[in-house]
C-alpha cells in the first residue's frame, strides 16, 4: 500500500512556504445526523488568498463545517468543492488540507521536528528537502531552537506555534483553524492572534478559521461567516458585520446592540418599527410591514440629553421631545469603564436600553435622571424579530 | 490522639507490613536452598549440599522436553492471544453497537468461571476432536485463558489514547494504515506489550487446565512439575521452580522499572 | 481492508454513538472481533455447554445427577467445606491485606514502589511454584512442624489438612486483594481525613467514619477475587489438602477423572458455575450501590462492575 499524493504543490525550500490559496465552495452543504440536523443547507465561499472566519456559538454547526471540508465527518448531501473541484468523497489524507486543532493535537511520541516533517513524510519529500522546509516552518512561528525536543516540554503556546509550522510546512493551499486558540489564555492568545494573521499575509494560502470568539474573529478575519443553529445568517467583512447586521442575531452576537421592540412599518421615508407609541424611523429594514421587528442601533450611536425635571413637570411629558428617533427614559444604572461610561436606560415598556458616551463627550446623566435617547435613522436598522430564513434576504452585498 | 501515639500507630504499621511482605515473598524461597540439596529427599533444610538436580533437570529429556514444550506453548498463545485480544480491545473501543457490554463481559469471562470447569467441558471436547496432547489444543486453550488478560490492558491504553491524533495524522496526509502503523500503535504498544507478557505468564503458569487436555506425548513444565510432587520426592523440582523463580523475578523487576522510567520521561 | 477501516474509522469528533454503521465498518468490526469470537465458542463456550449437556444427559437424560448431588451427603459436607474455607482464605487476607494496602497509599513514593513490587514478585510467580514450596514448609517433620515444636506448641499436622489448604491459598490469594485495594485506596482523596480531623474529629473517628467507607468498594472487590478464585482452587487444595478434606473442585477431578462419572461431575461444574455468578451478581450489584452511594457524597471512588477485575490487572500492570 502506498501513501497517496496528491499533488502536494512541490514546495521548495528556498521559496519559502508560499503557497496559492485555494477558493472553497460550499453548496447546499448539509450534515444530518438520525432526525438532527448539525449543518442546514449552507452556502459559502471562501475566495484564495481569504481568512474566512466561521464565527458562532457552541452548537452552531461551525465546527461540523469545518469537519466537513478536512474530511472528517461526511457530507449528507451539497456540494463540496476545493477550487471547484468536488472533494466530498476524498478521504481527508487525499484533499491536501493543512489543519490546526484546538488541542494541538501534536504526536507524543515524536519531536517537534518530527511532528514538523509528519506531512513531509507522507508525501515522500526526499530528506535533505525535509529539513530545510522543517528549519522554515520552525523559524517561521519563531521555534527554530526547540527542534529537538518533545511536545510534551513545551508550553501550551509553543505547542500550538509547532501545529501550526506543521500545518504550514507543505504549503497547503488550504489551511483549517479549529479554535486553535481556545486552550490558550488571554494574553497569549492576543500575541498569537497577530502572528496568525501575519503568517496568513506571508504565505498566501486560504485559512478557514473557526472561533466563538468574536474580538478573534474581528481581528483576524477578512471576511466572517456567523454561523446559527446550523445555518449562517450573515457573511461579510467585520465592518458590513457591525454596522450592517442582517439578522437580530448578529445584531446581538457581534458587539453590544440596543433594541427597541416593535411592529415593522413601511413609510415613505424608508423602513421603521412602531414601537413605545411612536414611529422609530431606520435607514434600513429587511423586516415586511405588520410583521414583529425590532429597531437595532448600536450603543455608541444613541445621544443621552437630560430633561429639566421640573419643566418637564409642568409641560407635559412630549413637549420637550426632541426632533427625529427621541425615546424617552430614565438612567436606571452608570458603568464607568475609563475611556467611555455605559448608561442602561429604562424607557416605558419596561426594557433597558444601553447607551454607550465615550470620555470626551458625556451627558452629565446620573442614575435616576430622566433622559430623552435620540439616534439618527441611518445609523438604524429594522430586523424581523423571529427569523426567518426561507424569506428573509440575509446577505449584504460581498 | 497526640503525636507519640500517631508514631506508636505507625510503628505497628510498619512492623506489621514488613511481616506481610515476608509472608508474600519469603515461602516460595524456599525452593532455592531445597534445589542445592545432595540427598534425593525433600527433607528441609537440607544437611548437604551439590547441585546434581540442576543437571538432572538439563539432562533428563522428559523436564527438558517440558520445558521446551511449555516455551513454545506459550510463545504462540502470546502470538494468538494478542493480536485476537487486541483486535477485540479495538473493535470494542473503536465502535459503539449492539451487544458490545455483553460481548466485553463474556470476554473476560474465562478470568472469572473456575477453570476447572471449562477444563472438563473441554476435555470432553478434545477428546472427542483427539486434540489431547497436541500443541494446538494446548495453544487455543490457554489463549482463550489469557485473552482477558490482554484486552483489558490494551482497551485502557486505547481509552487512554487521544483519537484526535489520528485525525491530525490523516490531514497530514497519512491513510488509515500509516495512521495506525505510525500513530496509533507506537502510543498504544505498552498496553499491547503488557497484555502480551500477561498472556506469556498465564500460558506459562497454567496447570489446572493442562492437567486434562495433556498426553504423556505432550507435558507442559508445570504438569511436569505436578506430576512430580505427587509421584515422587525428586528435589529436580525444585531446581525447575528455581529457575522459574529466578526468571519470573527478573521479568518483574525489569518490566517494574520499564514502566518506572517510561512514567518519568513522560 | 476492511479491519483497517474499521481499526480508523469513525474519527469524526462529536458523531452522537449509536449512529447507524456503515456496511464496511461492521464487516471490519466482525473481522476484528472474530478470532476471538471463534476462540471463545470453541475453547469456552462450547465446552461449558458439554459440561452442561452432560449434567442432564449422561448416563441418562434427566435430573438424576442434580438429585444425587443434593442427595449426597459427603457432597452437601464437601461444598459446605469448600465455602468456609473460600471464608476464611478471604478473612486472612483480609486481615493481612487491608493494612498493607493502606501503607502502600500512605508510603512516600519510594517505599511505594517497594511495597508494590513486593506483591507483583508473588502476584507473577507460578502458582505450582508457589504451591509446591507450601509443599515443602507444611510437610510432615518440616520447617514449620519443627519450628511450632520449638516453640512448644505439640507436633501439628500441617499438610492433608484443611489448615494446610488454608494458609497456602490465603498467601498465594493475597495479591489479589491487595492490588484491587490498593487502586480504590489511591483514588482516595486524603484530604478528606485531614478536613475531618481539623473539624476536631479523633483520627480513629475520622478513619472509621470517613476513610472506611470510602474504601469498601476495593475490599468488595478485592474479596470477590479470592473469594471466588478460592470456590474453584484445584491444584493448591490437592497438594496441601487430603482427600479426606477435599473440596469442591478435587471431588470434580477425581468424578471426571478417576471415576468418569461426567454427568455427576458436570452437575457438581453446573453447580460451581451457578454459585460463583451468583455470588458475583450480588456482590457486583452491592458495591455498584455503595459505590454511587459515596461518589455523591464525596465523588470518590466509582467502580464498574467489570472492571473489577480489571483493576486488579491493571494495578499489576502498574
Amino acid at each position: 500500500m502506498s501513501v497517496d499524493v496528491s499533488t502536494p504543490g512541490s514546495p521548495s525550500a528556498q521559496g519559502a512556504l508560499s503557497a496559492h490559496g485555494a477558493s472553497i465552495t460550499l453548496k447546499g452543504l448539509t450534515k444530518r445526523y438520525g432526525t438532527a440536523t448539525a449543518v442546514d443547507a449552507i452556502d459559502l465561499e471562501a475566495r484564495p488568498g481569504e481568512f474566512l472566519t466561521l464565527l458562532g456559538p457552541s452548537g452552531s454547526g461551525k465546527t461540523t463545517t469545518l469537519n466537513m471540508i478536512a474530511g472528517f465527518v461526511d457530507v449528507t448531501s451539497g456540494e463540496l468543492l476545493i477550487d471547484d473541484r468536488p472533494v466530498h468523497s476524498l478521504p481527508p489524507h487525499k484533499r491536501n488540507i493543512g489543519m490546526v486543532f484546538q488541542h494541538y493535537a501534536l504526536f507524543p511520541h515524536m519531536s517537534v521536528s518530527e511532528n514538523v516533517a509528519y506531512p513531509l513524510r507522507q508525501r515522500k519529500v526526499p530528506k535533505a528537502e525535509r529539513q530545510a522546509l522543517v528549519t522554515e516552518a520552525l523559524r517561521t512561528v519563531g521555534l527554530a531552537h526547540l527542534g529537538h525536543r518533545r511536545p510534551q516540554q513545551l508550553s501550551g503556546g509553543q505547542q500550538q506555534r509547532v501545529a501550526l509550522a506543521r500545518a504550514m510546512v507543505y504549503s497547503p493551499r488550504v489551511l483549517l483553524m479549529d479554535e486553535p486558540l481556545g486552550a490558550l489564555d488571554k494574553k497569549l492568545r492576543d500575541s498569537l492572534q497577530l502572528e496568525i494573521k501575519r503568517i496568513h499575509g506571508e504565505l498566501g494560502t486560504t485559512f478557514v478559521y473557526v472561533t466563538h470568539d468574536q474580538d478573534e474573529a474581528l481581528v483576524l478575519s477578512d471576511r466572517i461567516a456567523v454561523f446559527n443553529d446550523g445555518r449562517i445568517e450573515q457573511v461579510g467583512t467585520a465592518e458590513d458585520l457591525y454596522e450592517r447586521p442582517s439578522t437580530l442575531f448578529v445584531a446581538q452576537f457581534l458587539g453590544e446592540s440596543s433594541l427597541f421592540h416593535g411592529v415593522a412599518t413601511e413609510g415613505a421615508d424608508g423602513a421603521g418599527v412602531r414601537a413605545l407609541d411612536r414611529t422609530l424611523r431606520a435607514g434600513r429594514g429587511h423586516a415586511r410591514a405588520g410583521e414583529p421587528a425590532a429597531l437595532v442601533v448600536r450603543p455608541e450611536r444613541i445621544r443621552v440629553h437630560p430633561i429639566d425635571g421640573a419643566a418637564a413637570d409642568q409641560a407635559g411629558v412630549d413637549q420637550s421631545a426632541p426632533a427625529g428617533n427621541a425615546v424617552r427614559g430614565r438612567v436606571r444604572q452608570e458603568i464607568y469603564l475609563g475611556n467611555s461610561r455605559k448608561l442602561a436606560v429604562e424607557v416605558a415598556d419596561g426594557t433597558q436600553v444601553l447607551v454607550r458616551e465615550s470620555a470626551g463627550d458625556l451627558s452629565g446623566s446620573r442614575p435616576g435622571d430622566e433622559v430623552w435617547l435620540t439616534f439618527r435613522p441611518e445609523d438604524a436598522a429594522v430586523l424581523p424579530a423571529t427569523p426567518s430564513h426561507d424569506n428573509t434576504p440575509t446577505r449584504t452585498a460581498n | 490522639m497526640n503525636k507519640t501515639s500517631t508514631r506508636v500507630w505507625q510503628s505497628l504499621l510498619a512492623v506489621f507490613c514488613a511481616l506481610v511482605a515476608l509472608w508474600l515473598v519469603a515461602p516460595s524461597l524456599v525452593v532455592i536452598p531445597l534445589s542445592l540439596s545432595d540427598k534425593p529427599s525433600f527433607a528441609f533444610p537440607p544437611t548437604g549440599w551439590s547441585t546434581r538436580w540442576y543437571s538432572n533437570f538439563f539432562d533428563d529429556p522428559s523436564w527438558l522436553d517440558a520445558l521446551t514444550a511449555s516455551l513454545k506453548v506459550g510463545l504462540l498463545v502470546v502470538v494468538v492471544a494478542t493480536v485476537s485480544g487486541t483486535a477485540a480491545a479495538v473493535a470494542l473501543t473503536r465502535s459503539a453497537f449492539r451487544g458490545r457490554q455483553a460481548l466485553r463481559a463474556v470476554l473476560l469471562a474465562p478470568m472469572i468461571v473456575p477453570v476447572i470447569v471449562v477444563a472438563i467441558g473441554l476435555y470432553a471436547l478434545f477428546l472427542k476432536a483427539q486434540l489431547l496432547g497436541t500443541t494446538f489444543g494446548f495453544v487455543v486453550a490457554h489463549s482463550v485463558l489469557a485473552l482477558p488478560f490482554v484486552v483489558i490492558p490494551v482497551t485502557a491504553s486505547l481509552q487512554g489514547f487521544d483519537r484526535r491524533l489520528e485525525n491530525a495524522a490523516a490531514i497530514c496526509g497519512a491513510n488509515r494504515w500509516a495512521t495506525f502503523r505510525q500513530v496509533t500503535l507506537p502510543l498504544v504498544a505498552p498496553g499491547v506489550l503488557s497484555g502480551a507478557l500477561f498472556a506469556f505468564v498465564t500460558s506459562f503458569d497454567e496447570v489446572v487446565m493442562s492437567l486434562f487436555i495433556q498426553s504423556p506425548y505432550l507435558q507442559t513444565l508445570p504438569v511436569k512439575m505436578y506430576a512430580s510432587v505427587t509421584r515422587d520426592t525428586d528435589p529436580t523440582i525444585a531446581a525447575a521452580a528455581t529457575l522459574i523463580l529466578a526468571l519470573t523475578t527478573v521479568a518483574t523487576l525489569a518490566a517494574t522499572l520499564y514502566i518506572a522510567r517510561r512514567n518519568r520521561v513522560r | 481492508m476492511a479491519v483497517v477501516e474499521a481499526l480508523t474509522q469513525a474519527t469524526s469528533p462529536g458523531v452522537p454513538a449509536g449512529r447507524r454503521a456503515a456496511p464496511s465498518e461492521r464487516w471490519g468490526r466482525l473481522a476484528l472481533l472474530a478470532p476471538s469470537i471463534v476462540l471463545l465458542l470453541g475453547v469456552f463456550l462450547v465446552p461449558l455447554g458439554i459440561m452442561l449437556w452432560r449434567a442432564f444427559t449422561d448416563p441418562h437424560p434427566g435430573l438424576d445427577n442434580l438429585t444425587w448431588y443434593v442427595g449426597d451427603r459427603v457432597q452437601r459436607q464437601v461444598l459446605f467445606r469448600t465455602f468456609t474455607t473460600a471464608f476464611k482464605v478471604t478473612v486472612v487476607c483480609l486481615l493481612l491485606g487491608y493494612p498493607y494496602a493502606y501503607a502502600m497509599v500512605a508510603a512516600g513514593p519510594k517505599l511505594r514502589a517497594a511495597l508494590t513490587l513486593l506483591v507483583l514478585v508473588p502476584f507473577w510467580t507460578s502458582l505450582m511454584v508457589r504451591s509446591f514450596a507450601w509443599v515443602i514448609l507444611l510437610q510432615d517433620r518440616g520447617p514449620v512442624q519443627h519450628l511450632l515444636t520449638a516453640l512448644g506448641l505439640g507436633h501439628p499436622q500441617l499438610i492433608r489438612t484443611n489448615l494446610g489448604v488454608i494458609i497456602g491459598m490465603s498467601q498465594i490469594l493475597l495479591p489479589f486483594l491487595v492490588m484491587p485495594l490498593y487502586a480504590v485506596m489511591s483514588t482516595i482523596d486524603r484530604r478528606l481525613i485531614l478536613a475531618s480531623s481539623s473539624l476536631g474529629a479523633h483520627p480513629l473517628t475520622s478513619f472509621v467514619r470517613v476513610w472506611l467507607p470510602l474504601s469498601l468498594p476495593g475490599v468488595g472487590a478485592g474479596s470477590l477475587m479470592v473469594f471466588i478464585s478460592s470456590l474453584g482452587f484445584y491444584v493448591t487444595p490437592a497438594l496441601l489438602g487430603s482427600p479426606r478434606d477435599s473440596l469442591i473442585s478435587q471431588q470434580l477431578y477425581t468424578q471426571v477423572n478417576v471415576l468418569l462419572q461426567w454427568g455427576r461431575g458436570g452437575a457438581m461444574g453446573a453447580v460451581l458455575l451457578v454459585v460463583t455468578f451468583a455470588i458475583l451478581a450480588v456482590l457486583m450489584l452491592s458495591i455498584r450501590q455503595s459505590a454511587r452511594r459515596h461518589t455523591k457524597a464525596s465523588e470518590a471512588t466509582s467502580i464498574e462492575a467489570t472492571s473489577i477485575e480489571a483493576t486488579s490487572i491493571e494495578g499489576a500492570a502498574r
